[in-house]
């Protein structure tokens, strides 16, 4: 049903039952907002949004009202303007004077705000906010004196990841955003995924720098540092240069990572190569030694951790495997010393990934052996892109480059991790190949691509039939879960990520992406795989290589005790 | 769980979250706060996150999160008190307390509690130290109210 609706003086047309917000975006008039999430039922809670309709008192938040038949609306006029310049400017009476320190200058919905509205004196004086920092958490850092109160963290972490980690704290002028009891991040039930540094307008929510100890290692002699990047990276990382979304730039990532001076240049694609024969094994002797099924993915460690805190008893069906980021860093500090004739101890051990929660894994103690970490240092692809730009690399004037020999060898298998859904893909591709020794009939699993929560597919080899199941965004997680918890799933394989879409839309991706943009990377991904000649885990040769040469066989004791962990229960305060 | 913890919440069987408020009240009448403990147990028996329950129970004045001490100190802050001067009298117990309202003092002697209206305005301004109300109040009183129950004590 169409209804017409008068605004600025001019008759549009609105569907009905449409908010006025999104009947004036449709005809190009651009409302400001801070509390309005896309997908999100709107609060009203900003007021940045309010327009004037004509025979009502009070100004109306246009993102929660409906349109009606011949409304009569003002949205620029003086009134209007008015109060939605106070709100910023009361906004910034408190808010701390150090943009040109912050993280996200330049880069901010409140700056962006102030300067849109042409606030450029100071007229309402307030005292500033002074919070302490949060540094306890690996992946996030908090500074609550910067936060306006937009609430938009809470909501992701409630409605998109049911992780319920943060809420309002106190009440009025005091209020904050704080965990359970005040608690540090790192004592709360955050699972470090990065979704809400994602939504933050401000520098509230910035992920926990680990460019200086980068920096350090590259300048440090002795040091062999080496790098990996994960396989959705290189369709994210253009769009800090401006690029549209959905170019592939891994040539370019290579030749720029090589010009910033990491002496190797590997990919973990390879090592989700990795991942797919050890999981595709796991699997396979699971179902054979009717083992605990569904075997579920360990691969993201945001959802690690939310297992190992709100599901505790389904710890022993997840994946012994390490991730991809994890099992590289693993090969790189035990075969790689012994095949190039390095200190593993003068290794350091870079990886950049899509997400926050990899800076938690990196750290965690079931990833440290002998006093040796896998992984020394993890950057998200927003510090990648500061690392550019810090060492004055022009991305439109350099070559693309190949990655280093040997672990820059991958499968598109590999390369499609990045997408939610893609493990299982490469799993189902491998899987003949272990259980039977044939090549799959099918490559492409068109039902496990998209960004749908759940995704289902099945796949017949021999006599045996798996089923799989892919869960994205955890808030579409808690039906499987409970079913799994109660005994009755009727998947053999499970894999779940914990943010919308997978890896291409992590916590540590380019701020500010929309549904359209993580379409767009996930495209880029499916596109590489289409036009790779390896395409399938187990035909990667170095690989097979490494087999032969280190692992000895997938599940065998050298890979269990390389690239297998366990993982414990974990007490928060949930 | 305290055997104190589980009569409580004996009390509200559906258990439905629009129980919480009644529940953290008598827990808090119970043990004269609500620890992390209370609130981890009010949310797996509401089936409410922690964050929540604590985000809603920070919301009210009514809810402490530290023990009560000793002597709990009660102050009022209603409209009489206000303009009769109670900013200084509450300015004067912090400085002298080193707490602020909803905190208990390190060694659990003396606690403060900022209350709306006590009822008792033509005594304004005045505070409530345990069951005794010391009124008409100026701040040179506080040092000498707070003194005299140290002294009491030893």
């Amino acid at each position: 049903m169409v209804v017409k609706i008068e605004v600025n003086n001019k008759v549009i047309k609105a569907r009905r039952g449409e908010t006025i917000m999104s009947a004036l975006e449709s005809v190009g008039i651009k409302i400001p907002s801070i509390c309005a999430m896309k997908d999100f039922t709107p609060t009203g809670a900003c007021r940045m949004c309010v327009v004037e309709i004509e025979g009502r008192q009070g100004l109306v938040p246009s993102c929660s009202q409906p349109v009606n038949e011949w409304m009569k609306i003002k949205t620029h006029s003086p009134r209007v303007i008015k109060a939605r310049k106070t709100i910023v400017e009361l906004l910034l009476s408190n808010h701390p004077d150090d943009c040109l320190y912050c993280e996200r200058n330049v880069n901010c919905e409140l700056q962006t705000l102030a300067e849109e509205l042409n606030v450029r004196e100071r007229r309402i004086m307030g005292k500033k906010n002074k919070y302490k920092l949060d540094h306890s958490s690996p992946s996030i850092v908090r500074d609550p004196s910067k936060c306006i109160l937009c609430g938009r963290c809470v909501r992701v972490c409630d409605e998109r990841l049911s992780v319920f980690a943060i809420d309002f704290v106190n009440r009025g002028n005091r209020t904050i955003i704080g965990t359970a009891c005040n608690k540090d991040l790192n004592f709360s039930s955050c699972i470090n995924c990065g979704q809400c540094i994602m939504v933050c307008p401000t520098g509230a929510l910035v992920e926990k720098d680990s460019i200086a100890e980068v920096e350090d290692a590259l300048h440090n002699k002795e040091k062999t540092v080496v790098i990996q990047y994960a396989p959705s990276v290189s369709v994210t990382l253009a769009e800090t240069f401006g690029v549209k979304p959905g170019r592939d730039i891994s040539g370019l990532i290579n030749a720029a990572l090589r010009k910033i001076g990491f002496d190797k240049i590997f990919d973990t694609s390879f090592a989700a190569d990795l991942v797919v024969m050890e999981m595709s094994h796991e699997l396979m002797t699971r179902k054979k030694q009717k083992g605990k099924l569904p075997l579920i993915s360990s691969c993201c460690p945001a959802w690690v951790k939310y297992a190992e805190q709100s599901y505790p008893e389904l710890l022993p069906a997840l994946s012994t495997c390490k991730s991809p980021q994890q099992m590289l860093g693993a090969i790189l500090k035990t075969w790689y010393p012994q095949v190039s004739g390095t200190d593993p101890g003068n290794i350091f051990s870079v990886a950049v990934a899509p997400c926050t929660a990899k800076k938690f894994e990196a750290q965690r103690e079931e990833m440290t052996k002998k006093g040796l970490s896998d992984i020394d240092a993890v950057i998200t692809t927003r510090e990648l892109a500061k690392l550019i730009k810090l060492y004055g690399i022009d991305m439109n004037q350099i070559e693309a480059e190949e990655a280093d020999e040997p672990y820059g060898t991958r499968s598109s298998s590999g390369k499609i991790f990045g997408s939610a859904g893609g493990m299982t893909e490469a799993v189902m591709r491998t899987l003949p190949y272990i259980a039977g020794g044939r090549e799959p009939d099918r490559i492409k699993y068109p039902e496990l691509r998209g960004i749908k929560g759940k995704k289902e597919a099945s796949l017949k080899t021999g006599k045996t039939t798996y089923r799989f199941a892919v869960i994205s965004g955890l808030e579409n997680a808690a039906p499987l879960l409970e079913a799994i918890r109660a005994g009755n799933c009727e998947y053999d394989f499970v894999e779940i990520m914990a943010c919308a879409g997978g890896c291409i839309n992590g916590g540590g991706q380019p701020v500010g992406a929309e549904e359209n943009a993580v379409r767009a990377r996930m495209k880029a991904l499916y596109g590489i795989d289409e036009s790779e000649i390896i395409r399938l885990a187990h035909k990667n040769p170095v690989i097979n290589e490494l087999y032969r040469d280190f692992l000895g066989e997938p599940l065998g004791e050298k890979s269990i005790s390389v690239l297998h962990t366990n993982y414990s229960e974990r007490k928060v305060m949930l | 769980m305290d055997k104190r913890t589980s009569a409580i919440l004996a009390k509200y069987p559906r258990g439905h979250r629009d129980c919480l408020i009644p529940i953290l009240q008598d827990i808090q009448e119970q043990y004269g706060f609500l620890s992390e403990t209370s609130v981890t147990e009010v949310g797996l028996y509401l089936n409410l996150p922690s964050s929540k329950i604590y985000g809603l129970a920070t919301f009210y004045n009514q809810f402490r999160f530290e023990a009560r001490g000793q002597f709990h100190v009660r102050f009022c802050h209603g409209t009489s008190c206000h303009v009769s001067g109670a900013f200084d009298i509450i300015r004067e117990l912090e400085k002298k307390l080193h707490i602020k309202p909803g905190q208990t003092t390190r060694d659990g002697m003396f606690s403060l509690e900022l209350v709306a209206c006590m009822g008792a305005c033509h005594l304004a301004p005045l505070i409530q130290v345990n069951e005794v109300y010391h009124t008409k109040l100026t701040s040179n009183d506080i040092k000498e109210i707070i003194d005299s129950y140290i002294q009491g004590e030893e």
